[in-house]
C-alpha cells in the first residue's frame, strides 16, 4: 500500500475516502456499515501482533484525531455528551459514585479570585505523549498511530499504575462485574478503561458519540476532526482562533483543545 | 578468631510448630480475601477510581523496602569487609529473598487480573519503570540466591566479595526503581520529585535493617542461641544512622516543596490540615519512627538487657513509623486532587477538586498480613532446613577485637 492509499481524509461532509483503506472499506461493506465490523476490525487490529501490523497500519499516523471544545457553546447543565456516551458505551452505574466507571464527565471550574466560572466536558485527552502509555507494564495502554489512546483488554493486567500517572483523572477501573455489555466497547472487571474516542465510530466514518449528541441536541460545542489534515475545519479552527489544552505546561500536547477555557 | 559454626535450627518445639500453624493460617486468610476481591471486584475493598492503591500497596511496597535493606547487613560483611557482619550474612540473604517474595505475592495478587501473571511476564513495555521492576525483583532474587550459595558453599567462598558486590549495587538500583514509581509520575504533586529515589534507599537502608534485627533477637531468644552485646549494640547504633538518613531525606523532600507556592497546597495538606494523613506523618512516621528509635538507641543503657530491649523496641517503633510513613506516600499522595486546573476551583461527579476518603478494607489488611507471614514462613523453613544462623553471636565467638577489649579493660 502506498503511502498516497494511506492517507485518510475526513471530508467536511463526513464522507469516506474509499481509496484509503480498501481493506477497511470492504469489511465495512460486507458487513453493511453496521456496528459489527468495528468490533472485529478492533478486536483484530489489537490482538495478533504479527498481521496486527498491517491492519494497524490502517490507523495511519498521517491522521491525528482530535476534538475542539468551545466552551463558549457548552452550557452549565447540559450533560448530553456525558448521557450519549454512557449510551452508546453501556456505562451503567451502580449508584456508587467512588467507583462507577466515567469516560466523560462536566467539570465545574471557577476562579476564586474574580468569580468567573465555567463547565467544561474532560475525559481522555489522548495525549500525543500520553503518560499512561508510558507507565503501563505490558503496553496494554497504548496509543494508535491516528493518536487514539486505548486500553487493550486482553493485556491489562489491572495494576492501575496508568490512573495514578494519568493528569487528567481520565480513567476508571472496573470495580465490580458487569452484565449486557456493548459488543463495540468490550469491558472487564478487573481492567483499566476510559473514553476510546469513540474508535469503533470512528473506524467506521462516524463521529464519536458525545460530538453527535452535543451537535444535535446540546450547544454544537464539539467539533471533531482530523488535526493533521490542513482541510479540515478543526484544523482550521485551530489555526485561526485561540485554543488551549488542559495542563498544556506537562507538555503532553493532548489532541482535545478548548475555545474560551 | 575461631571460624564461624553455622547450623541449623532444630524446629521441632511446639512453639516451633504453634508458629509455623500462626503463619500458615494468616495465609490461607489472605488467600481468602484475594479470592474474595478477585471474585467480587475491588468494589468490596475501599479502593475507588480516586484512591487506586490501597492497603495491599502499602504492605506490599514497605515488604519490597524493607527486602532491599536487609540485604544490607550482609553487604558490610562483605563488600565493606566489617567483619563482624560476616556471620549475619546469611540470614541477611535469606530475609531480603523471603520479604520481597512476601511484598510481590501481594502486589499480584491485588491485580485486577491475578490471573494474568504471565502477560506481565510475556508483555513488556520497556518504557515502564514497572516493566523494569520485575526485570529488578526478578534479577535482585536471582543474585541474592547465587550470593547466598557462594556464602554457603565453602569451595565458592571466594565469590562472596564480588557476589556481594553485584547484589548491594543491584538492591541500589532496585530501590531506586521502587522509589521511582512515584518520582517519574509528573501529574502528582505529592510525587514527581527524584527525591523519592535517594527516600526510598534510605527508607529500605532503615526498614530492612529494623526488621533483621527483630528476626535475629527473636530467632536467637526462640533458639536460646547467644547473641553479644557488641551485635545488638552495633546494629542499634546503625539503625539509628539509618533513621536519621531518612528523616534528612524526608526534611529535604518537603522543604524544596514548601519553597515552590505552586506545590503549598499539597505540604499543607500532608504537614497540616490533612486529618489522618497529618497525624500519621507527625506521630507515626517523624515521632514513632524517627525521634522515639534515635534517642532509644543512641542513649546509654545500663545493662545489656536494657540494651536489648531498647534495640528490640526502636526496631518495632521504626517499623510502625515506617507502614506510617508508607501510608502518607501512598494514599496521602492519590488523596490530594489532581490539579487539572491551577489556581481554580473544581467541582465534578467524578470527585474533581476534592480530597478523597479511604477506608481500608478487611480483606485488603488480610491480604497485607499474609504477605508478612508467607515472607515469616519462608524465612522460618530456611533456617530450619539450612545453615542459615551462625550457633552463636557472642562477642567472643564473633568479634575479632574481643580479646584485645578484654584485656585493655
Amino acid at each position: 500500500m502506498s503511502r498516497k492509499t494511506k492517507k485518510s481524509k475526513l471530508t467536511e461532509t463526513g464522507n469516506f475516502d474509499p481509496s484509503r483503506r480498501s481493506f477497511l472499506g470492504t469489511m465495512a461493506t460486507a458487513a453493511g456499515v453496521t456496528l459489527a465490523p468495528g468490533v472485529v476490525l478492533y478486536g483484530i487490529t489489537r490482538s495478533s501482533s504479527a498481521k496486527a501490523r498491517a491492519l494497524d497500519a490502517a490507523a495511519s499516523s498521517e491522521v491525528r484525531w482530535g476534538m475542539l471544545i468551545d466552551l463558549g457553546r457548552c452550557d452549565d447543565g447540559c450533560n448530553d455528551c456525558v448521557s450519549a456516551c454512557a449510551k452508546e458505551n453501556g456505562l451503567r452505574g451502580f449508584d456508587r459514585p467512588e467507583t462507577d466507571a466515567q469516560w466523560i464527565r462536566k467539570v465545574d471550574i471557577s476562579d476564586p479570585k474574580t468569580g468567573s466560572s465555567k463547565s467544561l466536558p474532560v475525559m481522555c485527552q489522548h495525549c500525543e505523549e500520553p503518560p499512561c502509555v508510558d507507565v503501563c507494564p505490558t503496553g496494554a495502554s497504548f496509543k494508535r498511530a491516528d493518536g487514539i489512546v486505548l486500553v487493550d483488554k486482553h493485556t491489562c493486567i489491572g495494576c492501575r499504575y496508568c490512573m495514578i500517572a494519568c493528569p487528567y483523572k481520565a480513567r476508571s477501573f472496573v470495580h465490580e462485574v458487569l452484565e449486557d455489555q456493548k459488543p463495540h466497547a468490550p469491558r472487564g472487571k478487573g481492567t483499566v478503561e476510559s473514553c476510546t474516542l469513540c474508535v469503533h465510530r470512528v473506524d467506521a466514518d462516524q463521529q464519536p458519540a458525545c460530538v453527535e449528541a452535543c451537535s444535535d441536541t446540546g450547544g454544537g460545542a464539539m467539533l471533531f476532526g482530523d488535526l493533521n489534515d490542513p482541510d479540515s475545519e478543526i484544523s482550521q479552527r485551530v489555526a485561526k482562533y485561540a485554543s488551549q489544552q488542559i495542563r498544556a505546561d506537562l507538555g503532553l500536547n493532548p489532541g482535545i483543545r478548548y475555545r474560551n477555557l | 578468631m575461631k571460624p564461624i559454626t553455622y547450623s541449623e535450627i532444630k524446629g521441632n518445639s511446639s512453639q516451633f510448630y504453634a508458629l509455623v500453624a500462626l503463619l500458615a493460617a494468616f495465609i490461607l486468610s489472605a488467600l481468602a480475601c484475594a479470592y474474595y476481591m478477585e471474585h467480587n471486584g475491588h468494589v468490596v475493598t475501599g479502593m475507588t477510581n480516586q484512591i487506586v492503591w490501597g492497603m495491599p500497596h502499602v504492605f506490599a511496597i514497605f515488604l519490597i523496602v524493607a527486602a532491599s535493606g536487609a540485604l544490607n547487613v550482609a553487604s558490610i560483611g562483605t563488600v565493606f569487609g566489617k567483619a563482624i557482619y560476616k556471620p549475619l550474612g546469611r540470614l541477611s540473604g535469606l530475609l531480603a529473598v523471603a520479604l520481597l517474595l512476601g511484598g510481590l505475592v501481594v502486589l499480584v495478587l491485588d491485580l485486577g487480573r491475578p490471573d494474568r501473571l504471565i502477560v506481565a511476564m510475556t508483555h513488556y513495555n520497556f518504557k515502564s519503570i514497572f516493566a523494569w521492576n520485575i526485570f529488578l525483583y526478578v534479577g535482585f532474587m536471582v543474585i541474592v540466591a547465587a550470593y547466598l550459595w557462594v556464602q554457603m558453599e565453602r569451595r565458592m567462598n571466594r565469590f562472596t566479595k564480588t557476589a556481594g558486590m553485584v547484589a548491594f549495587l543491584w538492591r541500589l538500583i532496585l530501590t531506586t526503581g521502587t522509589g521511582s514509581i512515584f518520582g517519574f509520575l509528573v501529574a502528582r504533586e505529592a510525587y514527581d520529585s527524584a527525591i523519592m529515589a535517594p527516600l526510598f534507599v534510605a527508607m529500605s537502608f532503615s526498614f530492612g535493617l529494623a526488621v533483621y534485627i527483630l528476626v535475629l533477637l527473636a530467632t536467637y531468644h526462640g533458639t536460646g542461641r547467644d547473641i553479644g552485646d557488641v551485635v545488638i549494640g552495633k546494629l542499634g547504633r546503625l539503625l539509628g544512622v539509618f533513621v536519621a538518613a531518612v528523616l534528612y531525606f524526608t526534611a529535604v523532600q518537603h522543604l524544596a516543596n514548601l519553597y515552590a507556592s505552586e506545590h503549598i497546597a499539597v505540604e499543607r495538606f500532608i504537614l497540616m490540615d490533612g486529618g489522618i494523613y497529618t497525624l500519621l506523618f507527625w506521630l507515626g512516621q517523624v515521632i514513632i519512627g524517627g525521634l522515639l528509635p534515635l534517642i532509644l538507641v543512641f542513649r546509654k543503657t545500663a545493662d545489656s538487657a536494657g540494651l536489648k530491649r531498647a534495640v528490640t523496641l526502636a526496631s518495632l517503633l521504626v517499623i510502625i513509623g515506617g507502614f506510617a510513613q508508607v501510608y502518607v506516600i501512598v494514599i496521602g499522595g492519590q488523596a490530594f486532587p489532581l490539579s487539572l486546573f491551577p489556581g481554580m476551583e473544581v467541582s465534578s461527579s467524578f470527585h474533581d477538586g476534592t480530597i478523597s476518603g479511604y477506608a481500608p478494607s478487611l480483606p485488603e489488611f488480610g491480604l497485607g498480613l499474609g504477605g508478612v507471614a508467607f515472607a515469616g514462613l519462608i524465612v522460618l523453613f530456611g533456617i530450619k532446613l539450612l545453615r542459615f544462623l551462625p550457633v552463636s553471636l557472642a562477642g567472643s565467638a564473633i568479634d575479632p577485637h574481643h580479646q584485645l577489649t578484654a584485656k585493655g579493660q
